[in-house]
């Protein structure tokens, strides 16, 4: 954005004062996350930057927390990581089934009272979770899933197909439905029309609307503070005692770790939502 | 030809009419069919749970299923003066039987929240009820303890003859019904529940204003670079909004601590001296400054996709019809970007107002929310119809954030990423 030449010297300077602004303000929105990194190689077990840091002294780094991280006896990270992997994972899968489907429901121009039903499958979004909680506990609670893997995969589901449903219904805001009519004319079952025309074509909204899902359960801790037992404990819960407890470095390896799973994510969103937009570019 | 219409037939011979309101309801049942599974899942796992909150709020069924012979007996009385001796009995034999299951205790602590001091005169009837004679039952309880020669206390016992009880909700807005079954605040010092909400609304408004005012530049920036600079430093706001929420409120936590690397700034630059580190967590300060950052891309993101589509020849056009840049930017930019303004201030007001984790991290006792209390009552003090008559408060307002939202926005339109 280069000011053209006869721009006037107090708007020279407001402008200059406008970036300087935006400048502050992407600082304070990234630099936290950078605090961490150094941190979780510290060899001391503060979490301020010691004096050896400062100097870049190599024997004030060290992977001793990445190595507690993995092989420590006291966290029990490892458990955690694989009850995560197991929860977020099919608690994707069950809300990419759910949401898909409605999604598709919804955009058909014939549904009956749209608003109504999609104000209500948003809701677990708007909600605050701190209610979701508590009204999910006292329903797992009844039907004795409380502390159960699949408690929380069912709680999960409910916090994770708005998601869905918002990307997939984005997707299918410009899908050409002549196609799918083409497909039938020319003798395919619905089945096969979806497989082969539909789906393909909304994938990357499907695929986003998954890692959305995927994340929302990978991070949600209030829920699951309800809800889990010993058994069940997961990354966040973990985090979140560490937290409470006693801030250690080795939460700030676990939390590095977070945050380059989150870059590889960012990636793979991004990458689906350009090629999104070029489908959707031909569809137009 | 007939001046009649002739009806169209389709080609298997029925009306047209007829065959396209049957292929029509035929669609509708396959939209509805498709949507069904998620809005019966959701129904049975959330929405009815939720409605069940209330019931349980206004549950007050204990007391009444503890002394079934007295309420029974009690629907004769007035109240003025003292009971006829069969609610005498009627308690006596009630009472019986709690002491006996060991329950009486859950009795004591109930009775003693509408009058104080009912506890030791329970427990002293508790002691002696064991010598009691066969009849004659009014003499020997008064006999007991004088306190039950006072109309009080079984007024006491009378209002909560009901099974239901809107008290919760009252002592959610710290009051509560006295005596004589006016509803009055409870004294000065034990109104914490109105500090809370208080604070709650204000904490919600305040990080609204300020990720207002740090995403407007931010977002105007984005949508005004070209393409292959604003793409990097959208991933400037991307990167947090993907990055856990503990992960973040962990990185703040780092940085406001009192040997942290904000205060060391601040002693660098000599804005406060060494040995006088100001405390920057565990209070309110703290919830602002992470909730800010934690909350900023959800209004960014929502601005973005507005200011995108505002053609920058509007403003060209504004200037070249003699408005200053300001006057440009205030009479044309702005006014456009308000759908945008509107979108991203009630989105992160609704998710601000129910903030939990960072509050109970960073905020400390100055600094915690109304859901903090909710979670409080839930995991600490068990007293979860309580928890649920505040989430229910706490949801209300949200819904009719959520309603406006609607209105103005529409939910269809939310953007994410």
């Amino acid at each position: 954005m280069a000011l053209p030449k006869y721009t006037e010297p107090h708007y020279r300077i407001w402008h200059y004062f406008y970036l300087f602004v935006c400048g502050c303000v992407f600082f304070f929105l990234i630099a936290p996350l950078f605090v961490i990194f150094p941190l979780s190689f510290n060899a001391e077990e503060f979490l301020v930057f010691t004096d050896g840091m400062k100097r870049l002294d190599p024997d004030a780094f060290s992977t001793r927390w990445y190595k507690d991280m993995v092989y420590g006896t006291k966290n029990p990270w490892g458990l955690a990581a694989k009850n995560s992997f197991i929860i977020a994972i099919f608690a994707t899968i069950g809300s990419i089934i759910l949401g898909t489907l409605a999604a598709l429901g919804l955009s058909s121009r014939h549904m009956p009272y749209k608003g109504l039903i999609m104000a209500t499958l948003i809701s677990p979004m708007i909600v605050p979770l701190i209610i979701s909680g508590v009204a999910i506990f006292f329903f797992m609670a009844k039907v004795g899933l409380a502390a159960t893997h699949l408690g929380i995969i069912l709680a999960h589901i409910i916090l994770g197909t708005p998601f869905v449903v918002i990307t997939v219904t984005a997707t299918l805001s410009g899908f050409d439905h002549s196609i799918t009519r083409a497909a039938s004319s020319l003798g395919s079952n619905p089945f096969n029309t979806f497989m082969k025309i539909t789906l393909p074509l909304i994938l990357p909204g499907v695929i986003s609307g998954g890692l959305f899902a995927f994340v929302t359960s990978f991070d949600e801790v209030v829920v699951v503070l309800f809800l889990a037992g010993l058994d069940n404990t997961t990354i966040p819960i973990q985090m979140w005692t560490g937290l409470r407890e006693q801030l250690s470095p080795t939460i700030l390896a676990v939390a590095t770790c977070l945050i380059v799973l989150s870059v590889l994510i960012l990636l793979t969103a991004e990458l689906l939502r350009r090629r999104s937009e070029r489908l959707r570019g031909i569809n137009r | 030809m007939s001046s009649e219409t002739q009806k169209i037939l389709s080609t298997d011979g029925i009306p047209l009419e007829e065959s396209l309101k049957k292929a029509e309801k035929k669609n509708k049942i396959k939209a509805f069919l498709l949507v069904s599974p998620l809005l019966l899942f959701l129904i049975i796992t959330y929405i009815v749970p939720i409605a069940d909150m209330f019931s349980r709020s206004i549950d007050d069924k204990m007391v009444t299923n503890m002394l079934p012979k007295t309420y029974k007996a009690m629907e004769q009385w007035d109240g003025k003066e003292l009971p006829p001796e069969e609610v005498f009995e009627a308690f006596y034999l009630d009472y019986k039987i709690l002491v006996k299951n060991k329950t009486a205790g859950k009795l004591q602590t109930q009775l003693n929240y509408e009058k104080n001091g009912f506890k030791s005169v329970l427990k002293k009837l508790a002691r002696k009820q064991k010598k009691f004679e066969e009849g004659n039952y009014k003499e020997q309880i008064m006999k007991v303890h004088k306190r039950w020669r006072n109309v009080e206390y079984w007024r006491a016992i009378k209002r909560r003859a009901p099974a239901y009880t809107y008290s919760k909700y009252l002592k959610g807005v710290d009051m509560y019904s006295n005596e004589d079954g006016k509803i009055v605040q409870v004294a000065e010092d034990r109104r914490i529940h109105r500090i809370l909400w208080s604070r709650t609304l204000e904490v919600a408004f305040f990080v609204t204003l300020f990720c207002f005012l740090m995403a407007y530049p931010i977002a105007h920036l984005l949508a005004t670079l070209p393409m292959k600079y604003s793409n990097l430093l959208m991933i400037c706001v991307l990167l947090p909004f993907w990055t856990s929420l503990l992960v973040r409120t962990a990185s703040w936590m780092i940085l406001l601590q009192q040997q942290g690397i904000v205060n060391d700034f601040f002693v660098w630059i000599g804005l406060v001296a060494d040995d006088n580190r100001p405390e920057m967590m565990y209070n309110k300060t703290g919830t602002y400054v992470a909730m800010t950052q934690i909350l900023l891309p959800f209004m960014v993101l929502p601005l973005y996709s507005v200011m995108k589509t505002i053609s920058p020849s509007l403003m060209r056009a504004g200037k070249s019809l003699g408005a200053t840049p300001a006057v440009a930017f205030f009479k044309v930019y702005f006014p456009l970007t308000i759908p945008g303004i509107g979108a991203g201030c009630l989105l992160v007001f609704i998710l601000a107002i129910g903030y939990y984790i960072t509050p109970a991290l960073v905020g400390g006792a100055s600094g915690t929310l109304i859901s903090n209390q909710i979670a409080y009552h839930m995991k600490s003090t068990l007293d979860w119809s309580f928890a649920s008559a505040m989430g229910l408060m706490l949801l209300t307002g949200v819904l009719v954030i959520y309603w406006i939202y609607n209105k103005l926005v529409g939910v269809d339109n939310i953007k994410l990423g």
